[in-house]
């Protein structure tokens, strides 16, 4: 070997172990996968969080869910109170290298309302968006609406170039039997760029190198690849045997297990999802139960001792393994309205509940049954079971209905609904008390109540409910919100049990914080120097 | 010959339609898919009208006589959970389940054959006992068992093989195979293992019951009369007889192989079809439910008239009767 051929191939192998020192591969696994690359076209976690890395929305939410600037510099309600102005940020590119103005948020906007997009229903209070100048849109709103930037966070700007010459500027109607090119194509403004995607298999993204907002965040990774592993032993085997880094959806009974484990490294927070169960408190009568001509479950007595029953602290320590936040109302503690009184559940006591039961006209007790779904929610099944036989306790004999969260969630979302008694959990993306009364106290009539199979119905309730979304006087506002939390707890029309609590398991090397939406961002990541 | 496979086709195209007719009768109780479709803020009002869109509001006959008539064309429509062309999403799964499937039915019948005779002739031996009694273990542990067993041992433990998924694939074609990379063959031994090994324990055992049977009978003790080696008497004229009914089994087998990958392909997160349907199944999405449906019982149709078509190649009773039959 000549000595120039040797200068080169040490040279050459200088360059591939400082590449190699650079290049950081993050491998990631989940449950699902995301449905759609097409970001106006599936309102779900998975898929949004995909979208994340590819796109970005005006406003984005950290781990904490604290709201920050993105593609919008600055925000505010302007002279006239049915209008927001939103300063974009100026010099970003898109993927492709075509420049990002206020064009492609008008056009992002007007797909996302669109009678076939999925993500319309976030945005049903816009009348009009408007382009002021290059770096300025004007959203109005078809009443003052002080909260609409909670709206924005999963709401993803296209360019606007770039879905006209690929023929996507609508959104996908399953009733054409083609597949739309936005599907599996993305071409976004955010921290990663689109390699391949092979759905359901792999998805490889790499680093954008022209991120604008390089310097502002980590950005060390400069490689993902996302596979969606669904059977939970392999996807924990994943992890052990390191094919993966980083892990989503941990099975509660192995997190102890892996947080022994020195190479690895497990996370636990809070998620924005809150378990409960719903009653029938509306009808005069049910046929799901063993009693006549009255709806046991109308009576708050009746209520109040099943709430009483439960202990939320067993199925924490039993059910859940300590992965929960036991609880006493629908709503986790970063959304505006949450209080520790409201979040305070009653002291369990069998003989209170008891004599509850007694006073109502039940002293034996009374037979229902429960809907309950196996695979929506960590657990679900097993908390069912736990809190039937609390109820049993207290004389209430409960029949346990478990099924596929599609058949569970079609009972509920049936007018009237086919339930009279069931499970449910509740995210709150908006971080604002409104979006729980909206759809599951208020009365199921227009766009309001979809979710509240209840059959509560309180007009009084009701008309407090419609005034938040107007109201600009944010003291105010949060009044009413808490003089509405206290009548509604009061009510007892369900029984919350616990937020969830989401744990990541990845190598020791990464320290990847829980996203209280379950969305985690990437870009935020940093490695730890060794 | 020919009238008989005509006449297997016209029974399979019957079969197919009972299939869609069943399918599509159970599609009711798997749920509205509609609810998985729309995001938790649509209103009920948008539930209607995608409902409406979707033509799920139609009486069952209208719906399933739209589905037939679609299929015929080859027309399976789009899927609910990803938005793309059923026939496109069945395309490019099939090779990753047919390869596994393949393979896994190769090495169930080639080990089962091998092991059986084994067995059938030193019925007595330690060897044989073992291979018997561990055959048991096979037959009665759940393949969900095994998959997860061998990931622990030798992706996690021994960390010599990849826990999940195929490796890399090279593309001939439309056809993705594993078999050319060698993170793809790496990736095909576990799920191999795993699927093969519940047929292979039935063929085995099939196998060697059939051998003991035929070993008893009189040709085998003419031959020996006359003084046929030991050898030749078992390996040509005992296990020639022993394997109608095991090709008949075993052909069996290739069709619920490919048709019931579903578990091993979910422990392994192999991309192929029986993940696909898992997955449909949770998010009701009909049309791809309906496709894959259709599929399995055309592969059980095809499987049978293949396995038809190979008694006449295995035995020359059949031939010679049916060279009979013509000439008349």
């Amino acid at each position: 070997m000549s000595f120039t051929t040797r200068a080169v191939l040490v040279a050459l192998a200088a360059t591939t172990m400082l590449a190699a020192a650079e290049a950081r591969t993050l491998k990631w696994a989940r449950a699902g996968d995301s449905l759609t690359l097409d970001p106006h076209a599936q309102n779900e976690g998975p898929t949004h969080t995909l979208a994340h890395h590819l796109y970005e929305p005006l406003i984005i939410r950290d781990h904490t869910g604290k709201q920050m600037p993105a593609l919008a510099t600055s925000w505010a309600i302007t002279a006239d109170p049915n209008v927001w102005e939103f300063k974009l940020r100026q010099g970003v590119k898109f993927h492709d290298g075509a420049d990002f103005d206020a064009d492609d948020v008008v056009f992002s906007l007007e797909r996302a309302m669109q009678p076939t997009s999925d993500m319309k229903g976030l945005l049903t209070s816009i009348e009009k968006v408007t382009k002021v100048d290059a770096f300025t849109v004007q959203i109005r709103t078809k009443g003052p609406n002080p909260l609409l930037p909670n709206n924005l966070g999963d709401l993803f700007i296209m360019d606007k170039g770039w879905a006209e010459k690929n023929n996507v500027t609508k959104v996908q109607d399953f009733k054409n039997k083609e597949e739309n090119f936005a599907v599996r194509n993305a071409n976004g403004t955010g921290p990663f760029m689109l390699v391949s995607r092979e759905p359901d298999v792999k998805t490889v993204m790499k680093r954008n190198e022209n991120y604008w907002g390089k310097g502002q965040v980590p950005l060390e990774i400069t490689e993902i690849i996302y596979t969606p592993i669904k059977a939970d032993a392999t996807r924990v085997a994943a992890l052990l045997s390191g094919d993966v880094d980083f892990v989503q959806d941990l099975p509660v009974q192995d997190i102890e297990r892996l947080r022994q484990d020195k190479k690895l490294k497990v996370n636990s927070g809070p998620e924005n999802r809150t378990i409960f169960f719903g009653f029938n408190v509306g009808d005069a009568d049910l046929k799901s139960d063993n009693v006549d001509g009255k709806n046991p479950f109308a009576d708050l007595r009746v209520r109040q001792a099943m709430n009483m029953a439960v202990n939320r602290q067993a199925i924490q320590r039993v059910v859940m393994r300590g992965e929960s936040v036991p609880t006493g109302i629908i709503m986790p503690p970063f959304v505006n309205g949450w209080t520790k009184e409201l979040d305070a559940a009653p002291a369990v006591d069998v003989a209170a509940a008891k004599k509850l039961l007694a006073d109502a006209g039940y002293p034996n007790g009374f037979q229902t049954t429960l809907h309950c779904p196996n695979d929506r929610y960590v657990n679900d099944e097993a908390i069912c079971q736990a809190v039937v036989g609390m109820w049993g306790a207290i004389g209430i004999k409960v029949n346990l209905v478990s099924q596929s969260k599609s058949i569970h969630f079609t009972l509920l979302q049936k007018q009237p609904p086919e339930s009279d008694f069931y499970m449910l959990g509740w995210g709150v993306p908006t971080f604002d008390s409104d979006y729980i009364f909206s759809f599951l106290y208020h009365t199921r009539a227009g766009s309001r109540g979809s979710w509240n199979a209840t059959r509560y119905s309180n007009p009084e309730i009701d008309k407090l409910i419609q005034t938040l979304s107007a109201e600009t006087d944010l003291a105010k506002r949060n009044a009413t919100i808490a003089q509405i939390w206290a009548k509604l707890k009061a009510d007892t029309v369900y029984i919350p049990v616990h937020h969830q609590a989401l744990s990541y398991g990845m190598k020791a090397e990464f320290d990847i914080p829980v996203d209280v939406s379950n969305q985690p961002k990437l870009k935020f990541v940093s490695f730890k120097r060794s | 010959m020919l009238a008989y496979s005509l006449r297997s086709l016209a029974q399979g195209a019957l079969v197919l339609v009972a299939v869609a007719f069943i399918a599509f009768s159970m599609f009711r109780f798997v749920g509205d898919p509609v609810v998985n479709m729309l995001g938790q803020e649509a209103t009920l009002q948008d539930r209607r009208e995608l409902t409406e869109r979707l033509g799920l509001d139609a009486p069952f006959p209208v719906q399933f006589a739209r589905f037939i008539g679609n299929a015929a064309r080859g027309e399976f429509g789009v899927s609910y959970r990803q938005g793309r062309k059923v026939s496109d999403l069945i395309r490019e799964r099939l090779p990753a389940t047919l390869e596994l499937a393949l393979l896994s039915a190769i090495f169930a019948t080639g080990a089962g054959i091998l092991l059986g005779v084994y067995a059938a002739i030193n019925r007595d031996g330690f060897l044989s006992n073992l291979v018997m009694t561990g055959s048991l273990v096979g037959v009665s542990l759940p393949t969900f068992l095994i998959g997860i067993g061998l990931i622990y041992v030798f992706a996690v433990e021994l960390r010599w093989l990849p826990s999940f998924g195929r490796g890399e694939t090279v593309a001939l074609g439309w056809w993705n195979t594993g078999l050319l990379t060698d993170s793809g063959r790496k990736s095909l031994i576990m799920p191999v293992l795993t699927l093969g090994f519940f047929q292979l324990t039935l063929i085995m055992r099939l196998v060697r019951a059939e051998m003991l049977e035929v070993m008893r009978a009189e040709f085998i003790r003419f031959a020996r009369a006359r003084g046929v080696g030991e050898r030749t008497i078992q390996l040509r004229h005992a296990l020639r007889n022993t394997l109608i009914p095991v090709v008949t089994i075993a052909g069996l087998q290739l069709g619920s192989v490919i048709a019931f990958a579903i578990v091993t392909e979910t422990v392994f997160q192999w991309p192929g079809l029986g993940a696909l349907f898992v997955n449909a199944v949770q998010f009701a999405d009909v049309p791809v439910m309906a496709a894959y449906l259709m599929f399995v019982a055309a592969v059980f149709v095809v499987v049978n008239l293949i396995v038809d078509l190979t008694y006449f190649a295995l035995d020359p009773r059949l031939r010679s009767g049916a060279r009979l039959a013509k000439g008349h």
